[in-house]
């Protein structure tokens, strides 16, 4: 078996805008998510019987589900049940939100009740409306323990952008898949691909671990 | 005067009733030690007072208000009655100085500076001015408890609650804590204290009361009812704790 490395140069620019869009899902997504699922696991944690029963559903209801269903059904069931149509690119963006924001809601549940109650408690004792505990004290210290686990997942939606290859977004892994379909390359192209995802997860990681040592989790 | 007054309070967690029925006057000045065996309410009533438990029956008025007013109210209320937990419970991501602003800055609205200003005298008062920039993480148990009452203090309470303080910390360092609640009742300070400490009781306490079963058993003076305690239960129990 011969292998022609020259390839992947030659193809290098077609891969980085794949991976550019990979990382645009990713970065609009986890923002998204980061959002939705703060609401949803704080619902979860604080809400009453009615708020916590619909963070309940949602979350169950997308951790039940493969992501590529999701985008499947989001690209391709929502226009002929509402008439919307969604070009593949805002598809993808929003199976990365509904997605994450399904386990960063758990997370951040977590997050905050794994703080003991007596600092709630502390915190209420001198007068304080339970927003401001919230906002004050339980806050920033479940932001220090959510960031490990936030990591995690962050690592996990960027891979999961891949499997978007399914409703034709461009990003890296159907340039690939589109670059070898041309000449078939697979090893060398494929171990291209699959650097380029090691790259990227691993500045997340990077980024993710600085931030860590800065933090001191209490 | 009473600050404090139990009418037939009651509270149930689930089929267990934990207070029954209590009537109690507690008047601006008093300092109520509070002590019985595990489980008999005395801890439970004490977190009635500010509403961190619920109760279930008759009413609890504090300074005025009473507990079952609202959401609104119950936070005058809590703003009037400091609180001192047996854990500490200081926020671990302030310094000592920051724990004791917090209360200021946050409930009474007040300036930075001056809530600054206020937190280093309670500090100095409760003898711990050199260690205002220090972390919880970096203080003994006893220099926790003590900002803690610093942090209670800062709100400014009528009343003073204290919920076993010292029931979490060895013994040597028990007395530096006990030593900041007994120049707290020489000022004048209305508290109410769930203690073992017998001492404490017979020296700075105004009023003792032995509760069992959900109920007050025993109310009086506690040089009294420590020397001669009226029930044999009582002489019991403080022959365990003494």
């Amino acid at each position: 078996m011969q292998t022609d490395w020259s390839v992947v140069l030659t193809f290098l620019p077609q891969l980085i805008a794949g991976a550019k869009i990979t990382v645009q899902i990713t970065v609009i997504g986890l923002l998204g998510g980061l959002i939705l699922g703060t609401v949803a696991g704080l619902m979860r944690a604080y809400g009453g019987r009615v708020l916590n029963a619909v963070a309940f559903a949602y979350v169950e209801l997308i951790r039940g589900t493969p992501i590529v269903v999701q985008v499947m059904f989001l690209y391709f069931a929502m226009p002929v049940l509402t008439g919307l149509r969604v070009d593949p690119m805002s598809a993808a963006v929003l199976a990365i939100i509904v997605n994450a924001g399904a386990y960063i809601a758990e997370i951040v549940r977590g997050a905050f009740l794994s703080i003991s109650k007596g600092l709630s408690e502390a915190g209420l004792a001198l007068g304080l409306p339970q927003w401001k505990v919230l906002v004050y004290i339980l806050g920033p210290l479940a932001f220090r323990r959510l960031i490990p686990p936030l990591g995690n997942q962050f690592i996990v939606s960027l891979k999961d952008t891949s499997l978007f290859i399914v409703i034709g977004v461009g990003e890296l892994t159907r340039t690939g898949q589109e670059i070898m379909a041309a000449n078939f390359r697979a090893v060398e192209i494929w171990t291209a691909v699959a650097i380029i995802y090691l790259v990227l997860t691993g500045t997340m990681s990077v980024a993710l671990r600085m931030i860590e040592k800065r933090m001191r989790i209490l | 005067m009473s600050i404090i007054e139990f009418r037939k309070t009651s509270k149930h967690f689930g089929d267990l009733k934990v207070l029954d029925e209590v009537d109690l006057d507690i008047d601006v000045g008093e300092v109520v030690v509070l002590i019985g065996p595990s489980g008999s309410g005395k801890s439970t009533l004490l977190r009635c007072i500010n509403g961190l438990e619920q109760i279930s029956g008759g009413d609890l008025v504090m300074d005025g208000i009473s507990v079952r007013a609202g959401k609104k109210q119950l936070r005058l209320i809590r703003q009037e009655a400091g609180m001192v937990f047996q854990q500490f419970n200081l926020f671990p991501q302030m310094t000592a100085l920051e724990n004791v602003a917090f209360g200021p800055r946050k409930v009474r609205g007040a300036s930075a500076a001056e809530a600054r200003k206020q937190a280093l005298a309670l500090l100095e008062k409760v003898g711990l001015r050199e260690k205002a920039g220090h972390y919880p993480a970096e203080l003994s148990g006893g220099q926790q408890q003590r900002v803690a009452i610093a942090r209670a203090l800062a709100v400014r309470p009528k009343v003073m609650l204290f919920d076993e303080p010292t029931s979490a910390l060895d013994p040597e360092l028990k007395q530096e804590v006990l030593t900041v609640m007994r120049q707290l009742a020489q000022e004048g300070m209305t508290m109410v204290v769930v203690t073992h400490e017998m001492a404490f009781a017979k020296q700075v306490g105004t009023r003792l009361i032995f509760m069992e079963h959900g109920k007050i058993s025993v109310d009086g003076n506690p040089r009294d009812v420590i020397e001669n305690p009226p029930s044999e239960r009582l002489k019991d129990f403080l022959q365990h704790v003494e």
